[in-house]
């Protein structure tokens, strides 16, 4: 297991290392000079000047790219240009938003997708299990910025029951906070309730199918038991460790969510960078995002390894 | 000297063995909903490459008395908040999104099938460095990286398609060295070393035929990815400009005129929804139409 660890830690070194040279060298697509186009409306020569001085970009591209991994390594992800905060306490400051969106489109996508999966398993081609595939095929082919439109346009502007947009933070009110993030958040689960929908259909059929299901039958189990103690038990172990494999669509569909329902989150830090030209905090936002979706493969990793015995030795 | 007899008798066409190229085709126009998405993915090419002769109206040209007017029988899906016909804009849309879809997927394969092949084929320092690549760009989220790279890039629906092709090519690069790795120890690859074929002759000849079906599935699924990217990209602005027509961009728009015009979010949703659904369809028809294992079933 320890060996199992140290090998996959290794492995994360050169994978950071190219996550790095990939996010610093979007600054070489800038059409021109950078610090002219990093500037924007500012033509002062002096701050043009400045930020070339900041950002060394009157060295050579490899030691440009060394001072902005000594910064990063020190916990420096450089400086928003426009409002001139700290990329790292920018990030730091939205992130409470998209985790609380995230997690509860998590719990969604896992109560529907698991659900739904289980129950096209047990039923297999039944109108049960056409359902539930016809719902995974809905949920992979919808864009989630349709499907928020709608729910705004039936859940805000028709029934009045929820705000179209807008956040409140949980400490100040919880229930206006659950509201005004419940459409979100289901829109963010739809699409991965669909996939874990068809993991949960899979790995259900391949354990009903196994012996030790069949020996529980066998036995004169209720079905009902051999269900949940035996087969889901056993099913489910792949699924989650898989499910947190879908954090980047979390993070993706979290962009597009948040500019629809103006939530103040990480995704809508990267739309308002892009449109600021605050090139810093896109590369600040995806150098983090890329590290956790790294980060949390490694723990899925080593999550599968240690419920299944089998991969253990 | 003995008579010669030629057995003219001909071969039944059920006794003709079938092609794996005839074989597959007939189980994907087996399945309903695979004939159902090709059926939908050809009523949108159509759209696309006629849309000049099946549009009444020019796509971009305002009428400020025609603003925001609800589906009528002049302007079946309505008009949008600068007058101009909804149907022409979903029609012309249809160019954008399958470009997109094409000539993205188009970009992934150009860039990830030639570096899957050196990689699983050569192995060694380039398949680890090919590998710790590929790694590092599918650990950035897919919309995130399209995102930067097409912002650092400028916003236009070129560098949209570019966006979304370089982010999708990871996939196709893992894609093919998997398949090159699982083929390349085959007997007639053996045999094509063994007679002294050159290394790209055995890879291009002898290994990238055999492939061609796991990548084919890939491009399609792939295609419906990037129709919802460049959709996703124009929504946020950073692909097709106006007043240019696309889908993400009428969506964009319809979005703040929700309470006075609805009918203006619900049609280039329902294509996008439609084509994309179309193509995971005929994606899924094929993967299980070149399925080895589905071969003593059918």
């Amino acid at each position: 297991m320890l060996n199992l660890l140290g090998k996959r830690l290794l492995q994360l070194i050169p994978t950071l290392f190219f996550v790095s040279v990939i996010i610093f060298s979007l600054q070489q697509l800038l059409p021109g000079d950078p610090a002219l186009i990093m500037a924007g409306e500012e033509r002062d020569p002096a701050v043009i000047e400045q930020i070339r001085q900041q950002y060394h970009l009157d060295r050579p591209f490899p030691v440009q790219y060394l001072y902005w991994v000594q910064g990063v390594l020190s916990g420096n992800l450089g400086e928003s240009m426009r409002i001139h905060v700290p990329v790292l306490d920018l990030i730091l400051q939205k992130l409470p938003v998209t985790i609380q969106l995230g997690s509860m489109a998590i719990v969604i996508a896992l109560v529907i997708g698991i659900s739904a999966g289980i129950i096209s398993a047990i039923k297999k081609n039944t109108i049960w299990d056409y359902a539930a595939n016809a719902f995974a095929l809905w949920g992979i082919s919808t864009p989630n910025f349709w499907l928020g439109i709608m729910l705004i346009f039936l859940f805000s502007v028709k029934l009045g029951w929820l705000p179209a947009s807008g956040y409140v933070p949980l400490t100040e009110d919880w229930r206006a906070s659950l509201a005004s993030t419940i459409m979100p958040a289901f829109v963010l689960g739809n699409a991965i309730a669909a996939i874990l929908m068809r993991h949960t259909r899979s790995a259900m059929l391949q354990v009903l199918e196994s012996d030790y299901v069949r020996t529980a039958r066998a036995k004169g189990l209720y079905e009902r038991t051999v269900i949940l103690k035996h087969a889901m038990r056993n099913a489910l172990t792949p699924v989650i460790t898989l499910g947190a494999l879908e954090f980047g669509t979390l993070l993706s569909g979290a962009v597009l969510t948040e500019q629809i329902f103006t939530i103040p989150g990480f995704g809508k830090l990267i739309i308002d960078a892009v449109f600021n030209r605050d090139y810093a905090v896109v590369q600040g936002v995806v150098l983090v995002t890329a590290t956790v979706y790294i980060v949390l493969n490694l723990l899925a990793d080593i999550a599968y390894v240690l419920v299944n015995p089998r991969l253990r030795t | 000297m003995a008579d010669i007899t030629v057995n003219t008798k001909l071969i039944p066409a059920k006794d003709v063995p079938e092609t794996p190229l005839r074989r597959a085709m007939r189980r994907l126009f087996h399945r309903k909903s695979a004939v159902f998405g090709l059926t939908i993915v050809a009523f949108f090419i159509a759209l696309a490459v006629f849309a000049p002769l099946l549009s009444p109206y020019d796509p971009v040209a305002q009428s400020w008395t025609l603003v925001r007017q609800p589906p009528s029988a002049s302007h079946w899906f309505g008009t949008d908040d600068l007058g101009r016909d909804i149907l022409v804009r979903v029609i012309y849309g249809a160019r954008a999104s399958l470009l997109a879809g094409v000539i993205s997927v188009g970009i992934a394969l150009s860039i990830g099938v030639p570096l899957g092949l050196a990689a699983g084929y050569l192995g060694g320092f380039l398949d680890s460095l090919i590998g710790r690549m590929t790694d590092a760009m599918l650990a950035c989220p897919f919309l995130i990286l399209a995102i930067a790279l097409a912002a650092f890039l400028g916003p236009s629906l070129g560098n949209a398609m570019i966006a979304i092709g370089v982010t999708t090519t990871p996939i196709f690069v893992r894609l093919t060295r998997g398949q090159v790795l699982a083929v390349k120890m085959e007997d007639y690859v053996e045999a094509a070393r063994a007679v002294g074929n050159p290394r790209w002759r055995i890879v291009f000849v002898h290994i990238l035929p055999n492939i061609m079906p796991a990548l084919l599935v890939q491009a399609t699924l792939s295609i419906a990815a990037a129709i919802i990217a460049e959709a996703a990209l124009s929504f946020l602005g950073l692909g097709q400009q106006p007043p240019e027509p696309s889908w993400g961009s009428m969506l964009n728009s319809a979005q703040r005129f929700l309470v006075n015009a609805p009918w203006m979010a619900v049609w280039p949703g329902l294509a996008i929804f439609l084509t994309v659904l179309s193509f995971n369809l005929v994606g899924d028809g094929l993967r299980d139409a070149l399925d080895p294992r589905e071969v003593g079933r059918s």
